[in-house]
């Protein structure tokens, strides 16, 4: 008898129970050091009215619905704007720092492909109302523990501040109708049409050329203190965030001046984690003064989401690297 | 840290076809041997330096999914696929040719569809660079997805006008085409898978600064 096909939708997967047990291994060791280092969990409703999501500023939504009193609600497209709800509402008058964590699906209307699918598994913390640097080295220790608990071994963490290269356009007094557009470019690192839109600005040379370099520079401690002239002062703050660092996740981490993460939320230090074995991110974050004042609770916090399928399919690609 | 890694660690995705030549020429200027490449006409991969062949508008899919850390390929390549997260890292200047929107000869037919039926039929091998010309110039177009020679498709009658890629203009002419309206200038581009770029900047910038010098 032919099997009756019924699919599911557009960029949803099922799991079976052998890809489902390595995808536990790899939840509960993260749930653990989460647990470890004070990071209760949270659920929060995968739904949740469309305002409040747009009020986050997140990723835009790709699946609405409405209910039975017409409201639009929305499938979250992460937690870190649930989680600024949650705190606003229940927790309004609990002294800071607070320290959640989380592992529940989002969903975007994005191009399935593999380790990117339109519902995916995340894995984060957010930490609310501690100040940078010393939060944010905070969470990206946690992060090093929790990539190490899952067995990674190649792992690195590009660092970058996401006020950077605002600050740095406004200190040569480039319009700000021009700072979006070249964020914008910036966002895709297309470094083609940044030197041509910079061109267009007829500044002088020698600061185009610096305005067209400092997004490429990555590398090591040693490119901050290449750096030099105004960018010194920008990259003042990445200079005392690594000062806290403890030598095990200082090692991993590759500074990046261009680094600017699609979320419109960050205002301070933003990272990425990259491994060998895939050509996309495993995850990233950053930190966001923000976010939590525009429900009502002004807090500075930094935060961080693992997709788990791509730290599977780093895993897997890692081992078969280390066979061959 | 290690050491850098030499530039022949990274795996270059070169385009087949009329990008191939120039592109090779500007690898073996910044000391990468491509003898092998241009001799063997059938072999796709070469793993002693570090090069695969394909079609250009395969470049973004292997670069995208670091099967390949960096590529080449066109401009029009890149506009076509929008959603393939790659770094573009340089305008290499060759393989220069143009986006047009091109009629047959004389009175221009999509005018007329225009005026009279409200909406204009455009043959093109590029559907988004279509979709989204029309879009931006406030016009309304039925967009004809053909994959051979488009330049039939206006002298048939299927369309009113094609939206095209043209070096030299010269199959247009031959046609009885004329360039009505010019889209965008394409040139060859360097392109990095976004891990890559940060996991082996150092070899990608040797790259960069070899290919930018004169």
């Amino acid at each position: 008898m032919r099997p009756q096909i019924h699919p599911s939708p557009s960029g949803t997967r099922d799991v079976l129970p052998d890809e489902m047990r390595e995808l536990r291994d790899i939840t509960e060791a993260v749930r653990s050091i989460f647990e470890h280092d004070g990071y209760g969990e949270v659920w929060t409703p995968a739904l949740e009215y469309e305002a409040v999501l747009a009020r986050g500023g997140g990723a835009p939504p790709a699946y609405r619905v409405f209910d039975d009193h017409g409201e639009v609600l929305a499938l979250r497209t992460d937690m870190t704007v649930p989680i600024a709800r949650l705190v606003a509402t229940r927790f309004a008058t609990a002294e800071p720092p607070l320290r959640f964590c989380y592992f529940a699906h989002a969903y975007r209307g994005v191009r399935p492909h593999r380790g990117q699918m339109r519902e995916f598994l995340q894995a984060g913390i957010e930490l609310v109302g501690a100040a940078a640097p010393q939060g944010t080295a905070e969470v990206l220790t946690v992060l090093h523990h929790a990539l190490d608990a899952v067995g990674l071994r190649d792992f690195r963490i590009g660092l970058g501040d996401a006020s950077l290269y605002p600050m740095l356009l406004r200190s040569h007094d480039v319009p700000e109708g021009a700072v979006e557009l070249l964020m914008d470019t910036l966002v895709r690192r297309d470094f083609v049409a940044l030197e041509a839109e910079l061109g267009r600005l007829g500044l002088a040379d020698d600061a185009a050329e610096l305005l067209l370099r400092v997004p490429q520079i990555r590398g090591g401690p040693e490119v901050l203190k290449d750096a030099g002239g105004s960018v010194a002062d920008a990259v003042a703050g990445l200079t005392g965030l690594y000062e806290l660092l403890s030598p095990e996740v200082a090692e991993r981490v590759i500074f990046d001046l261009g680094l600017v993460r699609k979320m419109g939320y960050y205002t301070g230090a933003v990272f990425d984690v990259y491994d060998p074995a895939l050509g996309a991110p495993l995850g990233g974050g950053g930190h966001y003064d923000d976010l939590l004042g525009r429900f009502g609770r002004p807090l500075p916090a930094v935060g961080f989401a693992l997709t788990i399928d791509r730290l599977h399919i780093a895993l897997t690609g890692e081992e078969k690297g280390a066979e061959a | 840290m290690t050491t850098p890694p030499p530039t022949s660690d990274l795996v270059i995705a070169v385009p087949r076809g009329a990008l191939m030549r120039e592109t090779l020429d500007r690898l073996d200027a910044i000391g990468i041997d491509t003898a092998e490449v241009r001799s063997n006409d059938r072999k796709l991969l070469f793993a002693d330096i570090g090069v695969v062949t394909m079609r250009p508008s395969d470049v973004p899919t292997y670069v995208e999914a670091g099967a390949a850390d960096v590529g080449i390929t066109g401009k029009d390549v890149l506009k076509e696929q929008p959603e393939r997260e790659v770094y573009e890292l340089l305008d290499l200047g060759y393989g220069r040719c143009e986006m047009v929107l091109a009629t047959v000869d004389g009175p221009d037919p999509s005018v007329e569809a225009l005026r009279r039926l409200g909406v204009m039929r455009v043959g093109t091998k590029y559907y988004k660079t279509a979709i989204a010309y029309f879009e931006e110039t406030g016009r309304q177009a039925e967009i004809v997805e053909v994959k051979g020679s488009v330049e039939l498709a206006p002298l048939t009658g299927l369309v009113d006008a094609i939206v095209d890629l043209t070096a030299t203009g010269t199959t247009l002419r031959e046609n009885h085409l004329v360039i009505r309206e010019s889209i965008y200038v394409s040139t060859a581009r360097l392109i990095a898978n976004p891990v890559s770029y940060k996991l082996k900047a150092a070899a990608i910038d040797a790259m960069l600064e070899k290919l930018r010098a004169p």
